[in-house]
């Protein structure tokens, strides 16, 4: 096995991506570690782990990685604190963006699982996730793209539709198009993201498009937060 | 000793009385109204209209209103989620309510409408020394309830730390609820002194006397509350510590049970497809008690395709994930074939897919249940399938078109294969 060395940044087909990994149970980090490890180098490279809340903010604002892979409940608070306490250091630092976040949860609950994406994670995975699923998983958060399993999907089609009773869903809740409610919907059949393309007649692109701005229609729950987010963007 | 003599009755298994309580998620004051309302099955505005008018009888329905607030218990407490998320919760590895901005128009109409009342009672009875004190007091302690009901509805939600009495008093100790028991103190302290400074040109002893009577009197209005509610709380914290030994008793079980497994994943650990599948039905049962609280039983639609599913994955040895996604629809006959015709696909998929995962995908809106088994595996060429091979023809889409749903199937060899069913149904 050679030394680390970083292929050029930049590519995205060739970097490792760097993961801080959050949960408090030791046996199932190690269990991960070891997963991760195993499917060679070069792919992802744990940085470091945390326990709870505390450790976890430390431990991310030190090694600054690429993606959080994060535990759903958590002593301190759960991954949602986490995720908030770090955006509000994030946007105080303002220049270098923060790193973005996956659960992965024992739990598949339905407020869990809104409950965590409406914190700002880009993906939700259950432990029972293979390992190459699972770095499949990371790099794709890593490259900026939603994680929906079939599952998550469904919650998202019944979070809309207002039949799961989720604590903070507002009224205000933006609607689906006809066309994000067609992703969603396909998602949750099974389908893949270029088989979903194929199936709607629309490039890839356009598919994470959609369910970028799906991710965005349930994070944002207020016109003030929507603001905010505008506002972070300088789209003001 | 058979599993079913260990496992406890469930608590909704005995009849419960109905009780009434207010309601904690619609307050306008104090959630009597709401709460009533739910419980006569009335509509809200009815209960209200009912106050109102039984105020103008000489204030009765102050009076009760009043009342009910005092001795109506609130409903937060009866709440109850799925034993692993209420775990977490009360270890404190969940995130907490979202608090947020409440909506204050209702306040600020009840404020408008007491004044209102206030000064038509004056214009018509003429002013009184009484009528202001009252007022203030009034309003004084009305804010020390809600702070009383806000604290209760900590100690409620904090399980973990002790309560000290400032806590018990104050809660977390926002700001707002200082503010709450400082105005409300104010409030009740100005109406007593208002009330004795109007009086002031009686005798001195006279007035001494009355200052002591309300403020006895006074302090018992505002400790009432407090008191009463203490006393109703242990009888609500006696509720749930037996709540909570009856779900050690089921943890215990679940527990064995999962032993069990453990020790039999143990013995077969070379056998791997056996390891799998335990550990997979384990997972499933585990899962569906600790999280999700949804039916896997024969009585809806949903939990019938659950149910299919998971006897699949047994005894095919491939994993059926089910994803529902609307209303679960009780399993009327117009129904049954739709479950059916979806459990006919899910043992095609697993038989002669060739893959180890499965999709299901079932949705129930207003007019339609549609269903979509979906596999990745070998697929096949529909028009070379011999025609004296039955199974997808008969089984699946005759069976939906003979009761009147729709059924097709796309299947692309190296693609997979994709059912569809569709089952309209009609409201009636």
């Amino acid at each position: 096995m050679e030394s680390t060395t970083p292929t050029a940044p930049g590519t995205p087909g060739g970097t490792e991506v760097r993961v801080v990994l959050v949960d408090d149970h030791a046996m199932f980090r190690a269990g991960v570690r070891a997963e991760l490890g195993a499917l060679g180098p070069g792919l992802v490279h744990v940085v470091a782990e945390a326990a709870d809340v505390d450790e976890a903010v430390t431990a991310i604002a030190r090694h600054r990685p690429d993606v959080v892979l994060l535990d759903v409940h958590l002593p301190g608070g759960g991954g949602v604190e986490v995720m908030s306490r770090l955006q509000g250091s994030v946007t105080r630092a303002a220049d270098a963006p923060g790193p973005r976040f996956l659960a992965l949860s024992v739990s598949d609950a339905a407020e869990d699982v809104i409950g965590t994406i409406r914190g700002g994670a880009r993906g939700y995975v259950t432990k029972t996730i293979t390992g190459p699923e699972l770095v499949e998983a990371i790099r794709r958060v890593a490259e900026g793209d939603a994680v929906f399993s079939p599952r998550l999907a469904g919650f998202v089609l019944d979070a809309f539709a207002g039949s799961i009773q989720v604590t903070a869903v507002d009224e205000d809740l933006d609607r689906l198009t006809e066309r994000e409610r067609e992703v969603m919907r396909l998602i949750a059949r099974g389908y893949a993201y270029k088989e979903v393309a194929r199936e709607l007649f629309i490039s890839i692109k356009t598919v994470e498009t959609h369910m970028s701005s799906v991710l965005r229609k349930l994070q944002l729950s207020s016109r003030h937060q929507l603001t905010k987010w505008a506002s972070d963007r300088r789209l003001l | 000793m058979t599993t079913a003599d260990i496992l406890p009755p469930s608590p909704d298994a005995w009849p419960q009385p109905r009780r009434a309580a207010r309601d904690s998620e619609h307050p306008v004051l104090g959630g009597v109204a709401s709460g009533l309302a739910q419980h006569l099955a009335l509509p809200v505005l009815w209960v209200r209209v009912a106050f109102v008018a039984a105020t103008a009888l000489g204030g009765l329905g102050v009076a009760m209103y009043a009342a009910m607030w005092l001795f109506l218990p609130s409903d937060a407490r009866f709440e109850t989620a799925a034993p692993g998320l209420e775990g977490a919760t009360r270890t404190g590895k969940r995130p907490g309510p979202v608090s947020r901005l409440t909506d204050v128009g209702p306040a600020i109409a009840l404020g408008a409408l007491a004044l209102g009342l206030v000064l038509a009672f004056q214009a018509f009875v003429g002013a009184g020394g009484f009528l202001w004190p009252l007022v203030l007091a009034g309003v004084g302690v009305a804010l020390l309830w809600r702070q009383a009901d806000e604290a209760q509805r900590e100690r409620w939600l904090d399980t973990t730390g002790r309560m000290g009495p400032l806590r018990a008093i104050f809660g977390t100790g926002t700001w707002a609820s200082y503010l709450r028991m400082v105005a409300g103190a104010c409030l009740v302290a100005g109406a007593i002194t208002a009330f004795v400074l109007s009086n002031a040109d009686q005798s001195l002893t006279w007035d001494v006397a009355l200052t002591a009577v309300l403020g006895i009197l006074g302090l018992g209005v505002v400790l009432g509350p407090w008191v009463l509610r203490l006393a109703s709380d242990l009888g609500a914290e006696r509720a749930e510590r037996i709540r909570t030994q009856e779900r050690a008793d089921v943890a215990a079980h679940l527990h064995d049970s999962v032993l069990q497994t453990l020790a039999l994943i143990q013995k077969n650990a070379q056998d791997g497809a056996t390891v799998a599948r335990l550990a997979r039905a384990q997972e499933r049962e585990l899962r569906s008690w600790l999280y999700v609280g949804e039916s896997t039983g024969p009585e809806t639609t949903f939990g019938a395709v659950r149910e299919a599913a998971a006897r699949v994955e047994d005894e095919h040895g491939v994993s059926v994930d089910v994803v529902t996604v609307g209303e679960d629809p009780a399993l009327t006959e117009v129904l049954r074939p739709l479950v059916h015709a979806s459990r006919e696909a899910m043992v095609n998929a697993a038989k002669h897919a060739g893959t180890d995962r499965v999709d299901v995908y079932a949705e129930a809106g207003p007019d339609a249940v549609e269903l979509f088994v979906r596999d990745r595996g070998a697929g096949f060429d529909l028009a070379a399938v011999p025609g004296d091979r039955l199974g997808v023809r008969a089984s699946i889409v005759d069976r939906m078109e003979r009761h009147g749903g729709t059924a097709s199937v796309r299947s692309s060899p190296r693609e997979g294969t994709e059912v569809r069913l569709r089952m309209p149904v009609e409201e009636d």
